[in-house]
């Protein structure tokens, strides 16, 4: 049964279970990668004609070199715990979109060729042999999981299914059955420094057009600069920062924060880009080589910190990987952490007392939060565990007076994927991400029946374009959706500006 | 004769058991981790993570935020399993140590729980739907092991006595290197027999959950990656 694009569930509570819909997702496959994306990433153009033994001993190599692979294919007692975490299960009611089952596709394979009793007694333990089919239906259901670690939380092994997705999709770029939507931006961040394709000039224009609009706006000038050697701060940010709306307006906020802080700070062409889209196809070694270019940037330009903008899976990058990939970061200055997140400096400013804000300014809004995925189970902020749910609040609450959190099994380290992370954020996979933000979609219209919410704000580039485009479909406008910084941005009050009515930053919030 | 086989048995057994589980331990040790991939907000110290570690195997803290109902059976089982167990030692030992003495009156009725927890879990493998779906005939089949375990175990503890002092020196014989009469009670042999398939099992069995946890990375992992640099030995080597 073939699923129709527009019928997204209604859903009575954000975690409802759905009934079993066996094969109701089977036929969605995003767009295949071009020979050149694939070669232009190290991987076979096309599917080789030997892929079941490449295969296999892909498999065997992952299970030497990553513990948690091999771990987790055996540990899983099938107790169940997972089945309703994952929220495309939830919006499609797909079994093999329950996080045991979409492990089921790999384990059983890695069953029958790797263990005992897979060997001498398939159909006693769920083992099976790789044919083409199940190559088919493993470049189905390992796109239609964001990596977002939902089901680890819940495992009581921790298993999470985000790494055993990140594996098939290893073995089939080795295989050269690689997705479009990644590989092709991996290629273009390889070669311009982005996943636009932005190049220096281009970025250079755009960055002038925002300080002139800052200017008019604020009647100050507030510079955004680019590759400047010797600023002591080198901001890596996701590049739809740099075009797409709600992301521009927290990359203004960004340079807001930064000119009232009085810090030197620079862009860099060359590592004009957060997003790591290597973790997305679970490639160590493209992850590495786009990390270096950051690495790379902060040598060249001298500086002596590096802060990421707004985005997701480019802080789990960031924060767990960078010093592992690209470290050691002993050039830079040991006083700060190597990297910090824009929110880490922001709140850091707000609790020194450099930044003045009019919280009325933010008065028509009535916001809730989006923890994003790989910030909430994948990253940290600040000291203490924890802090990557604490210092997106506080600041929101520095600068907003009406703030309601949504259901608690729907935020922090249970919130719900955007339904457009891990490499799914393109048209192709539209149905899927409608469906699986209905979970999300869910719990936001509780709180605006509740209390009349009607902003959502969130920390990560996809979130925030995944949201923009879905969340017409469920009432709400496409700028529903705002970036944290863009509320800083209009509350902050610059130095010098007009209308400067000296509101305290420590007021606490009204709600 | 019979106490012949079952003595092979029980030294095959153990031997696999625990050489199955080793080379899977070892296995495990050696492969790397080569990201830092603990599920976050998670302890930023070695000290909280043996914490977290600790509420995770003792409390199966994870899985009771997951779902209350299987987390209620899995405990009840697991935690009723190893009093069971603490009382089995007494079997093993010539004089029976003071804590096994006193575990001995809660080991008894553990059993209760063991039951109850097992029975519980496999109706759920029938009844929910979802559970029904991932269930392998595997997953049956082991159910049915523990269950005839814990049943046989029963009955001989509440119901048909078996010669307890023969069965204790077969026992500590064994670990002798010595071959002593086994009582050829059939609930017995159904008791001993099933323990020593479990055993055998053991190593190549999603029993492996038992070792498995404590090497998983998204459980075992500090959250220090800005502070210390991990990388694994091959990942170094894409660095010269």
């Amino acid at each position: 049964m073939a699923a129709d694009g527009d019928d997204i569930p209604k859903l009575s509570h954000p975690l409802e279970i759905p009934k079993l819909k066996c094969g109701a997702m089977e036929g969605l496959q995003p767009f295949i990668a071009a020979p050149e994306h694939q070669e232009k990433l190290g991987f076979p153009g096309e599917l080789v004609p030997n892929w079941k033994e490449v295969a296999l001993a892909k498999m065997a190599e992952l299970a030497e070199k990553n513990r948690a692979f091999q771990v987790y294919l055996d540990a899983c007692v099938k107790c169940g715990a997972c089945t309703d975490k994952c929220h495309y299960f939830l919006g499609t009611g797909d079994p093999k979109n329950m996080p045991v089952a979409r492990q089921d596709l790999l384990r059983s394979v890695y069953r029958r060729y790797f263990t005992f009793a897979g060997k001498y007694f398939p159909s006693l333990v769920g083992a099976r042999d790789l044919t083409e089919e199940v190559l088919q239906e493993w470049y189905s259901y390992y796109h239609q999981c964001s990596e977002c670690r939902r089901c680890s939380v819940f495992c009581p092994y921790g298993i999470d299914t985000a790494e055993i997705t990140m594996a098939a999709r290893e073995i089939m770029d080795a295989v050269g059955m690689g997705q479009k939507y990644s590989n092709e931006i991996i290629g273009k961040v390889k070669d311009v420094g982005n996943n636009l394709g932005l190049n220096p000039k281009a970025l250079a224009a755009t960055l002038e057009d925002l300080e002139e609009e800052i200017e008019d706006d604020t009647g100050i000038s507030v510079r955004l600069p680019l590759d400047e050697k010797g600023a002591d701060i080198l901001l890596v940010t996701p590049s739809a920062d740099f075009f797409a709306e709600p992301h521009i307006d927290g990359l203004i906020g960004y340079a807001k924060v930064f000119h009232e802080a009085g810090v030197s700070w620079t862009l860099s062409s060359y590592a004009s880009e957060a997003a790591n889209f290597g973790l997305f196809i679970g490639s160590y070694e493209n992850m590495r080589e786009i990390a270096l270019r950051i690495r790379k940037a902060a040598e060249d330009l001298g500086v002596k910190r590096i802060i990421f903008g707004e985005c997701g899976h480019a802080w789990r990058v960031a924060y767990s990987f960078l010093n592992t990939l690209a470290g050691p970061f002993d050039f830079l200055d040991p006083k700060y952490p190597v990297p910090q997140h824009i929110l880490e400096f922001t709140w850091n400013e707000i609790q020194k007392g450099t930044l003045k804000f009019d919280k009325s300014q933010n008065d028509h809004i009535k916001l809730t939060y989006h923890d994003s995925c790989n910030v909430a189970r994948a990253s940290r902020m600040g000291d203490e565990p924890g802090g990557q749910f604490e210092i997106p609040r506080n600041v929101i609450k520095a600068v907003c007076n009406y703030y309601y959190d949504m259901d608690r099994s729907t935020t922090h380290e249970s919130t719900l994927c955007c339904g457009g992370g891990g490499g799914l954020l393109t048209d192709d996979l539209m149905e899927l991400r409608k469906k699986g933000a209905s979970p999300r979609m869910t719990a936001l219209q509780e709180v605006t029946e509740e209390h009349g919410v009607t902003h959502m704000a969130a920390i990560c580039a996809i979130c925030k374009t995944q949201f923009s485009k879905v969340m017409p479909a469920y009432g709400y406008d496409m700028d529903s959706i705002v970036s944290v910084h863009q509320l800083v941005s209009n509350a902050i009050i610059l130095t010098g500006q007009d209308g400067d009515d000296d509101d305290s930053e420590d007021e606490t919030e009204a709600a | 004769m019979l106490s012949v086989i079952y003595a092979i048995l029980f030294y095959v057994a153990t031997i696999l058991l625990v050489v199955g589980v080793a080379m899977k331990i070892r296995k495990y040790a050696r492969t790397p981790a080569p990201l830092k991939i603990p599920t976050t907000p998670a302890p930023t110290t070695t000290g909280g993570v043996v914490l977290r570690m600790f509420r995770e195997v003792v409390f199966f803290e994870s899985l009771f935020k997951s779902n209350k109902w299987i987390w209620l059976f899995g405990w009840a089982f697991h935690m009723g399993m190893w009093l069971v167990l603490i009382r089995h030692i007494r079997y093993f030992t010539y004089d029976i140590w003071w804590w096994v003495q006193l575990a001995q009156p809660f080991g008894t009725y553990a059993s209760f729980a063991m039951l109850g927890g097992l029975l519980g879990l496999w109706a759920r493998r029938i009844l929910v739907e979802r559970i029904r779906y991932i269930t392998n005939p595997s997953d049956h089949l082991m159910l049915a092991l523990l269950v005839a375990i814990v049943g046989s175990g029963m009955m001989m503890r509440f119901v048909v006595h078996t010669d307890i002092l023969a069965v204790k020196a077969f026992m500590l014989g064994l670990m002798r290197l010595r071959i002593e009469t086994l009582p050829g009670d059939p609930i017995l042999l159904v008791h001993l027999g099933a323990v020593a398939v479990l055993m055998i099992i053991f190593p190549i069995s999603k029993l492996l959950h038992a070792p498995g946890v404590f090497f998983s990375p998204s459980r075992n992992q500090v959250d220090n990656p800005r502070e210390v640099r991990h990388i694994a030995p091959w990942a170094k080597k894409l660095e010269s």
